[in-house]
Protein backbone atom coordinates (compact mmCIF):
# COMPACT_ATOMS: atom_id res chain seq x y z
CA UNK A 1 0.00 0.00 0.00
CA UNK A 2 1.31 2.97 -0.93
CA UNK A 3 0.76 6.22 1.11
CA UNK A 4 0.03 8.57 -1.80
CA UNK A 5 -3.01 6.42 -2.24
CA UNK A 6 -4.29 6.50 1.23
CA UNK A 7 -6.53 9.08 0.81
CA UNK A 8 -7.33 8.60 -2.74
CA UNK A 9 -7.25 11.41 -5.18
CA UNK A 10 -7.96 12.54 -8.76
CA UNK A 11 -6.31 15.66 -10.45
CA UNK A 12 -6.66 17.49 -13.95
CA UNK A 13 -5.12 20.36 -15.71
CA UNK A 14 -6.01 21.62 -18.87
CA UNK A 15 -4.99 24.53 -21.36
CA UNK A 16 -7.09 26.80 -23.88
CA UNK A 17 -6.61 29.12 -25.96
CA UNK A 18 -6.23 32.24 -23.56
CA UNK A 19 -7.94 30.24 -20.55
CA UNK A 20 -7.23 27.05 -18.47
CA UNK A 21 -9.72 24.49 -16.50
CA UNK A 22 -8.30 22.64 -13.11
CA UNK A 23 -10.44 19.18 -11.97
CA UNK A 24 -10.85 17.32 -9.02
CA UNK A 25 -13.08 14.97 -7.44
CA UNK A 26 -14.22 15.38 -4.18
CA UNK A 27 -13.78 11.97 -1.85
CA UNK A 28 -11.47 11.59 1.11
CA UNK A 29 -11.14 8.32 2.43
CA UNK A 30 -9.18 6.07 4.22
CA UNK A 31 -8.08 3.43 1.75
CA UNK A 32 -11.09 1.86 0.45
CA UNK A 33 -13.80 3.88 3.02
CA UNK A 34 -15.20 6.49 2.11
CA UNK A 35 -15.26 9.74 4.48
CA UNK A 36 -16.27 12.84 3.15
CA UNK A 37 -17.64 13.58 0.08
CA UNK A 38 -16.96 17.45 -0.08
CA UNK A 39 -13.16 17.29 0.75
CA UNK A 40 -11.08 20.09 -1.13
CA UNK A 41 -7.65 19.74 -3.48
CA UNK A 42 -7.89 22.71 -5.35
CA UNK A 43 -6.88 26.39 -4.01
CA UNK A 44 -7.11 29.51 -5.02
CA UNK A 45 -3.29 30.97 -4.40
CA UNK A 46 -5.00 34.60 -6.32
CA UNK A 47 -7.47 35.23 -8.76
CA UNK A 48 -5.06 34.31 -11.53
CA UNK A 49 -3.18 31.00 -10.25
CA UNK A 50 -4.79 27.60 -8.78
CA UNK A 51 -3.11 24.75 -7.11
CA UNK A 52 -4.14 21.30 -6.81
CA UNK A 53 -2.62 19.01 -4.73
CA UNK A 54 -3.35 15.15 -5.13
CA UNK A 55 -1.61 12.39 -2.36
CA UNK A 56 -2.15 12.42 1.17
CA UNK A 57 -4.87 14.37 2.84
CA UNK A 58 -3.31 15.75 5.80
CA UNK A 59 -0.06 16.89 3.76
CA UNK A 60 -1.74 18.61 1.09
CA UNK A 61 -3.39 21.04 3.93
CA UNK A 62 -0.63 21.57 5.17
CA UNK A 63 1.46 22.58 2.60
CA UNK A 64 -1.26 24.68 1.26
CA UNK A 65 -0.99 26.73 4.38
CA UNK A 66 2.95 27.13 4.19
CA UNK A 67 2.64 28.19 0.16
CA UNK A 68 -0.39 31.02 1.05
CA UNK A 69 2.28 31.88 3.57
CA UNK A 70 5.01 32.12 1.47
CA UNK A 71 2.66 33.97 -1.31
CA UNK A 72 1.62 36.46 0.96
CA UNK A 73 4.63 37.27 2.20
CA UNK A 74 5.93 37.81 -1.63
CA UNK A 75 2.94 40.19 -1.92
CA UNK A 76 3.77 42.02 1.16
CA UNK A 77 7.75 42.66 -0.09
CA UNK A 78 6.72 42.67 -3.70
CA UNK A 79 3.25 44.56 -4.03
CA UNK A 80 1.94 42.32 -6.94
CA UNK A 81 0.86 38.69 -7.32
CA UNK A 82 3.55 35.50 -7.92
CA UNK A 83 3.87 34.58 -11.53
CA UNK A 84 2.48 31.04 -12.01
CA UNK A 85 6.54 30.33 -12.88
CA UNK A 86 7.55 31.95 -10.05
CA UNK A 87 5.01 30.18 -8.04
CA UNK A 88 5.91 27.00 -9.45
CA UNK A 89 9.77 27.33 -8.73
CA UNK A 90 8.80 27.76 -4.93
CA UNK A 91 6.25 25.26 -4.30
CA UNK A 92 9.19 22.78 -5.86
CA UNK A 93 12.01 24.54 -3.37
CA UNK A 94 9.33 24.26 -0.46
CA UNK A 95 9.14 20.23 -1.36
CA UNK A 96 13.06 19.67 -2.46
CA UNK A 97 13.28 21.07 1.00
CA UNK A 98 11.98 17.73 2.26
CA UNK A 99 13.75 15.91 0.09
CA UNK A 100 14.42 12.88 2.37
CA UNK A 101 11.08 13.07 4.16
CA UNK A 102 8.50 14.10 1.55
CA UNK A 103 5.58 15.92 1.97
CA UNK A 104 3.27 12.76 0.01
CA UNK A 105 1.37 14.96 -2.75
CA UNK A 106 1.93 15.48 -6.52
CA UNK A 107 0.71 19.14 -7.01
CA UNK A 108 -0.67 20.52 -10.44
CA UNK A 109 0.02 24.00 -10.59
CA UNK A 110 -2.29 25.88 -13.11
CA UNK A 111 -2.15 30.08 -14.01
CA UNK A 112 -2.73 32.71 -16.30
CA UNK A 113 1.06 34.56 -16.82
CA UNK A 114 1.72 37.89 -18.19
CA UNK A 115 -0.47 39.02 -21.44
CA UNK A 116 -2.46 36.34 -20.10
CA UNK A 117 -0.75 33.26 -20.84
CA UNK A 118 -2.08 29.62 -19.62
CA UNK A 119 0.65 27.86 -17.58
CA UNK A 120 0.19 24.63 -16.44
CA UNK A 121 2.51 21.97 -14.88
CA UNK A 122 2.91 19.28 -12.47
CA UNK A 123 5.44 17.73 -10.06
CA UNK A 124 6.42 14.89 -7.78
CA UNK A 125 6.80 14.77 -4.32
CA UNK A 126 10.51 16.16 -4.40
CA UNK A 127 9.83 19.01 -6.26
CA UNK A 128 10.68 17.60 -10.05
CA UNK A 129 8.89 20.07 -12.41
CA UNK A 130 7.12 19.13 -15.73
CA UNK A 131 6.10 21.43 -17.57
CA UNK A 132 3.38 20.39 -20.63
CA UNK A 133 1.55 22.39 -23.11
CA UNK A 134 -1.88 20.86 -23.19
CA UNK A 135 -2.63 18.85 -20.02
CA UNK A 136 -1.33 17.61 -16.76
CA UNK A 137 -2.90 14.53 -14.17
CA UNK A 138 -1.99 13.26 -11.05
CA UNK A 139 -3.18 11.29 -8.40
CA UNK A 140 -5.06 7.28 -8.19
CA UNK A 141 -6.96 8.06 -10.94
CA UNK A 142 -4.24 9.12 -13.60
CA UNK A 143 -3.82 6.54 -15.64
CA UNK A 144 -7.66 6.70 -16.71
CA UNK A 145 -7.00 10.52 -16.65
CA UNK A 146 -3.81 10.21 -19.62
CA UNK A 147 -6.27 8.21 -21.39
CA UNK A 148 -9.62 10.42 -20.92
CA UNK A 149 -6.77 13.38 -21.52
CA UNK A 150 -5.44 11.58 -24.62
CA UNK A 151 -8.16 11.31 -26.46
CA UNK A 152 -10.39 14.18 -25.49
CA UNK A 153 -7.74 16.84 -25.86
CA UNK A 154 -8.00 19.46 -28.39
CA UNK A 155 -5.38 22.38 -28.78
CA UNK A 156 -7.06 25.95 -28.36
CA UNK A 157 -10.55 25.18 -26.89
CA UNK A 158 -12.64 27.65 -26.00
CA UNK A 159 -13.84 27.95 -21.75
CA UNK A 160 -17.51 26.43 -22.63
CA UNK A 161 -16.19 23.63 -24.69
CA UNK A 162 -12.69 22.96 -21.79
CA UNK A 163 -15.13 22.93 -19.12
CA UNK A 164 -17.06 20.19 -20.93
CA UNK A 165 -13.98 18.40 -21.72
CA UNK A 166 -12.45 18.53 -19.07
CA UNK A 167 -15.60 17.51 -16.90
CA UNK A 168 -15.87 14.29 -19.07
CA UNK A 169 -12.33 13.50 -18.89
CA UNK A 170 -12.70 13.91 -15.06
CA UNK A 171 -15.83 11.78 -14.67
CA UNK A 172 -15.07 9.14 -17.10
CA UNK A 173 -12.02 8.65 -15.27
CA UNK A 174 -12.91 8.05 -11.98
CA UNK A 175 -15.75 5.78 -12.82
CA UNK A 176 -12.64 3.21 -13.46
CA UNK A 177 -10.72 4.71 -9.99
CA UNK A 178 -12.17 2.74 -6.77
CA UNK A 179 -10.17 5.04 -4.43
CA UNK A 180 -11.39 8.76 -6.30
CA UNK A 181 -14.61 10.10 -7.59
CA UNK A 182 -17.53 10.81 -5.13
CA UNK A 183 -18.89 14.42 -7.40
CA UNK A 184 -15.96 16.80 -9.20
CA UNK A 185 -14.79 20.15 -8.53
CA UNK A 186 -13.96 22.40 -12.18
CA UNK A 187 -12.54 25.78 -12.15
CA UNK A 188 -12.43 27.58 -15.65
CA UNK A 189 -10.07 30.62 -15.44
CA UNK A 190 -10.08 33.10 -18.48
CA UNK A 191 -8.46 36.29 -17.99
CA UNK A 192 -12.10 38.09 -16.94
CA UNK A 193 -13.41 35.72 -14.59
CA UNK A 194 -13.43 32.91 -12.84
CA UNK A 195 -16.08 30.33 -13.21
CA UNK A 196 -16.26 27.62 -10.16
CA UNK A 197 -18.27 24.37 -10.71
CA UNK A 198 -19.72 21.52 -8.70
CA UNK A 199 -20.41 18.09 -10.61
CA UNK A 200 -22.72 15.75 -9.82
CA UNK A 201 -21.02 12.24 -10.23
CA UNK A 202 -21.42 8.58 -9.24
CA UNK A 203 -21.75 8.37 -5.33
CA UNK A 204 -20.17 4.56 -6.07
CA UNK B 1 -34.25 -11.75 -1.00
CA UNK B 2 -30.61 -11.76 -1.99
CA UNK B 3 -29.45 -8.73 -3.28
CA UNK B 4 -25.95 -7.75 -4.44
CA UNK B 5 -23.91 -4.78 -6.03
CA UNK B 6 -21.92 -5.65 -9.72
CA UNK B 7 -18.29 -4.31 -9.30
CA UNK B 8 -15.02 -6.35 -9.93
CA UNK B 9 -11.78 -4.55 -9.06
CA UNK B 10 -8.25 -5.57 -9.20
CA UNK B 11 -6.45 -3.26 -6.67
CA UNK B 12 -7.58 0.56 -6.75
CA UNK B 13 -8.61 -0.36 -10.88
CA UNK B 14 -12.11 -1.12 -11.51
CA UNK B 15 -12.25 -3.99 -14.18
CA UNK B 16 -15.96 -4.23 -14.64
CA UNK B 17 -18.90 -2.68 -13.23
CA UNK B 18 -21.95 -5.12 -14.80
CA UNK B 19 -20.28 -8.59 -13.04
CA UNK B 20 -23.22 -11.00 -12.08
CA UNK B 21 -22.94 -11.63 -8.44
CA UNK B 22 -25.81 -13.68 -7.98
CA UNK B 23 -25.39 -17.11 -9.61
CA UNK B 24 -28.33 -18.88 -10.07
CA UNK B 25 -27.48 -22.38 -9.33
CA UNK B 26 -30.99 -23.99 -10.64
CA UNK B 27 -34.24 -22.34 -10.91
CA UNK B 28 -34.41 -22.87 -6.88
CA UNK B 29 -31.39 -21.86 -5.61
CA UNK B 30 -29.11 -18.97 -5.91
CA UNK B 31 -25.43 -17.83 -4.63
CA UNK B 32 -23.62 -14.87 -4.14
CA UNK B 33 -20.42 -14.33 -4.96
CA UNK B 34 -17.42 -12.15 -2.76
CA UNK B 35 -13.77 -12.74 -2.42
CA UNK B 36 -11.87 -14.40 -5.38
CA UNK B 37 -14.38 -14.23 -8.78
CA UNK B 38 -12.83 -16.91 -10.18
CA UNK B 39 -12.96 -18.93 -7.38
CA UNK B 40 -16.47 -18.31 -6.83
CA UNK B 41 -17.20 -18.89 -10.50
CA UNK B 42 -15.63 -22.04 -10.58
CA UNK B 43 -16.69 -23.66 -7.52
CA UNK B 44 -20.37 -22.01 -8.04
CA UNK B 45 -20.36 -23.89 -11.79
CA UNK B 46 -18.81 -27.21 -9.95
CA UNK B 47 -21.65 -26.87 -7.31
CA UNK B 48 -24.24 -26.84 -10.19
CA UNK B 49 -23.12 -29.46 -11.30
CA UNK B 50 -22.70 -31.58 -8.34
CA UNK B 51 -26.94 -30.77 -8.21
CA UNK B 52 -28.19 -31.57 -11.16
CA UNK B 53 -26.17 -35.27 -10.63
CA UNK B 54 -27.45 -35.48 -7.60
CA UNK B 55 -31.21 -34.46 -8.95
CA UNK B 56 -30.54 -37.55 -11.26
CA UNK B 57 -29.80 -40.13 -9.00
CA UNK B 58 -32.17 -39.25 -6.63
CA UNK B 59 -34.88 -38.31 -8.52
CA UNK B 60 -35.43 -35.06 -6.11
CA UNK B 61 -33.92 -31.55 -5.83
CA UNK B 62 -31.21 -31.48 -3.56
CA UNK B 63 -32.00 -29.69 0.14
CA UNK B 64 -30.08 -26.13 0.33
CA UNK B 65 -28.48 -27.87 3.65
CA UNK B 66 -27.43 -30.38 1.06
CA UNK B 67 -26.05 -28.09 -1.05
CA UNK B 68 -23.29 -25.50 1.05
CA UNK B 69 -22.51 -28.45 3.28
CA UNK B 70 -21.38 -30.17 -0.49
CA UNK B 71 -19.57 -26.38 -1.31
CA UNK B 72 -18.37 -25.73 2.18
CA UNK B 73 -16.70 -29.88 2.04
CA UNK B 74 -14.82 -29.05 -1.10
CA UNK B 75 -13.68 -25.73 -0.04
CA UNK B 76 -12.66 -27.09 3.14
CA UNK B 77 -10.28 -29.48 1.05
CA UNK B 78 -8.38 -26.58 -0.21
CA UNK B 79 -8.15 -25.39 3.38
CA UNK B 80 -5.18 -22.82 3.16
CA UNK B 81 -4.17 -23.49 -0.46
CA UNK B 82 -5.47 -19.62 -1.14
CA UNK B 83 -8.63 -19.66 -2.47
CA UNK B 84 -10.49 -16.74 -1.48
CA UNK B 85 -14.60 -17.44 -1.79
CA UNK B 86 -17.26 -15.91 0.70
CA UNK B 87 -20.80 -16.78 -0.57
CA UNK B 88 -24.64 -17.24 0.59
CA UNK B 89 -26.44 -20.15 -0.62
CA UNK B 90 -30.00 -19.34 -0.91
CA UNK B 91 -32.77 -21.25 -1.69
CA UNK B 92 -36.46 -22.99 -1.28
CA UNK B 93 -36.74 -26.72 -0.78
CA UNK B 94 -38.87 -29.46 0.62
CA UNK B 95 -37.94 -27.73 4.01
CA UNK B 96 -39.31 -24.24 2.77
CA UNK B 97 -36.87 -21.60 2.69
CA UNK B 98 -32.84 -21.81 3.64
CA UNK B 99 -29.89 -19.82 4.09
CA UNK B 100 -26.60 -20.36 4.54
CA UNK B 101 -22.99 -18.30 4.90
CA UNK B 102 -20.39 -20.10 3.36
CA UNK B 103 -16.40 -19.68 2.96
CA UNK B 104 -13.15 -20.66 1.81
CA UNK B 105 -11.80 -20.96 5.68
CA UNK B 106 -14.33 -23.57 5.69
CA UNK B 107 -16.95 -22.08 7.70
CA UNK B 108 -21.00 -22.97 7.06
CA UNK B 109 -23.91 -21.01 9.03
CA UNK B 110 -27.24 -21.21 9.16
CA UNK B 111 -29.07 -18.35 9.47
CA UNK B 112 -32.20 -15.74 8.53
CA UNK B 113 -29.51 -12.69 7.24
CA UNK B 114 -26.32 -11.91 6.10
CA UNK B 115 -23.68 -10.16 4.17
CA UNK B 116 -20.37 -11.30 2.83
CA UNK B 117 -17.57 -9.40 1.59
CA UNK B 118 -15.49 -5.92 1.70
CA UNK B 119 -18.85 -3.48 1.58
CA UNK B 120 -20.73 -6.22 4.15
CA UNK B 121 -20.06 -3.85 7.63
CA UNK B 122 -22.17 -0.81 5.72
CA UNK B 123 -24.86 -3.64 4.82
CA UNK B 124 -25.32 -4.76 7.77
CA UNK B 125 -25.51 -1.41 9.34
CA UNK B 126 -28.35 -1.00 7.25
CA UNK B 127 -30.02 -4.63 7.31
CA UNK B 128 -30.07 -4.49 11.18
CA UNK B 129 -31.94 -1.50 11.46
CA UNK B 130 -34.43 -2.36 9.46
CA UNK B 131 -35.35 -5.36 9.04
CA UNK B 132 -38.22 -7.37 11.10
CA UNK B 133 -39.37 -11.02 10.41
CA UNK B 134 -42.88 -9.22 9.06
CA UNK B 135 -41.99 -7.61 6.17
CA UNK B 136 -43.78 -8.20 2.90
CA UNK B 137 -41.70 -8.36 -0.03
CA UNK B 138 -41.50 -5.08 -1.64
CA UNK B 139 -40.48 -3.69 2.18
CA UNK B 140 -37.74 -6.65 2.25
CA UNK B 141 -36.87 -5.82 -1.53
CA UNK B 142 -36.45 -2.06 -0.75
CA UNK B 143 -34.47 -3.02 2.41
CA UNK B 144 -31.76 -5.04 0.42
CA UNK B 145 -31.80 -2.60 -2.00
CA UNK B 146 -30.75 0.27 0.13
CA UNK B 147 -28.49 -2.09 2.30
CA UNK B 148 -26.35 -2.54 -0.82
CA UNK B 149 -26.82 1.23 -2.03
CA UNK B 150 -25.44 1.97 1.36
CA UNK B 151 -22.77 -0.55 0.85
CA UNK B 152 -21.41 1.32 -2.54
CA UNK B 153 -21.68 4.53 -1.13
CA UNK B 154 -19.27 3.78 1.42
CA UNK B 155 -17.23 0.86 0.10
CA UNK B 156 -14.27 1.67 -2.79
CA UNK B 157 -14.70 -1.85 -3.81
CA UNK B 158 -18.77 -1.78 -4.25
CA UNK B 159 -20.68 -0.24 -6.56
CA UNK B 160 -22.35 -0.46 -10.62
CA UNK B 161 -25.61 -1.99 -10.73
CA UNK B 162 -28.07 -3.05 -7.30
CA UNK B 163 -29.77 -6.05 -8.14
CA UNK B 164 -32.48 -8.34 -6.02
CA UNK B 165 -33.38 -11.16 -5.92
CA UNK B 166 -36.56 -13.01 -4.62
CA UNK B 167 -36.51 -16.66 -3.40
CA UNK B 168 -40.22 -18.07 -3.09
CA UNK B 169 -41.53 -21.70 -3.16
CA UNK B 170 -41.56 -21.78 -6.89
CA UNK B 171 -38.21 -20.62 -7.28
CA UNK B 172 -36.02 -17.28 -7.80
CA UNK B 173 -37.28 -14.04 -9.61
CA UNK B 174 -35.32 -11.20 -10.45
CA UNK B 175 -36.86 -7.98 -8.94
CA UNK B 176 -35.02 -5.68 -9.95
CA UNK B 177 -31.34 -4.03 -11.36
CA UNK B 178 -31.15 -0.48 -10.30
CA UNK B 179 -27.59 1.69 -11.47
CA UNK B 180 -26.50 3.12 -8.64
CA UNK B 181 -25.09 6.15 -9.82
CA UNK B 182 -29.12 6.64 -10.05
CA UNK B 183 -30.57 5.10 -7.23
CA UNK B 184 -28.31 8.01 -5.50
CA UNK B 185 -30.03 10.82 -6.43
CA UNK B 186 -33.43 8.82 -6.19
CA UNK B 187 -32.81 8.77 -2.88
CA UNK B 188 -31.56 11.77 -2.35
CA UNK B 189 -32.10 14.38 -4.44
CA UNK B 190 -30.46 17.49 -5.11
CA UNK B 191 -32.33 20.26 -5.19
CA UNK B 192 -30.89 23.57 -7.11
CA UNK B 193 -29.42 25.81 -5.05
CA UNK B 194 -31.58 29.22 -4.39
CA UNK B 195 -30.05 32.47 -4.63
CA UNK B 196 -30.42 34.37 -1.72
CA UNK B 197 -28.91 37.81 -2.52
CA UNK B 198 -27.86 38.41 -5.90
CA UNK B 199 -25.13 40.71 -6.42
CA UNK B 200 -25.72 44.13 -8.44
CA UNK B 201 -23.55 46.44 -9.47
CA UNK B 202 -23.59 49.56 -6.94
CA UNK B 203 -24.68 53.67 -8.01
CA UNK B 204 -21.60 55.72 -7.79
CA UNK B 205 -22.68 58.84 -6.12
Amino acid sequence: MSIFEYNGSALVAMVGKNCFAIASDRRLGVQLQTIATDFQRIFKIHDKLFLGLSGLGSDAQTLYQRLVFRHKLYQLREERDMKPETFASLVSAILYEKRFGPYFCQPVIAGLGDDDKPFICTMDSIGAKELAKDFVVAGTASESLYGACESMFKPDMEHEELFETISQALLSSVDRDCLSGWGGHVYVVTPSEVTERILKGRMD
Amino acid sequence: MVAADSRASMGGYISSQSVKKIIEINPYMLGTMAGGAADCQFWHRNLGIKCRLHELANKRRISVTGASKLLANILYSYRGMGLSVGTMIAGWDEKGPGLYYVDSEGGRLKGTKFSVGSGSPYAYGVLDSGYHYDMTIDEAAELARRSIYHATFRDGASGGVASVYHVGPTGWTKLSGDDVGELHYSYYPVEPAIVEQEMTEAVVA
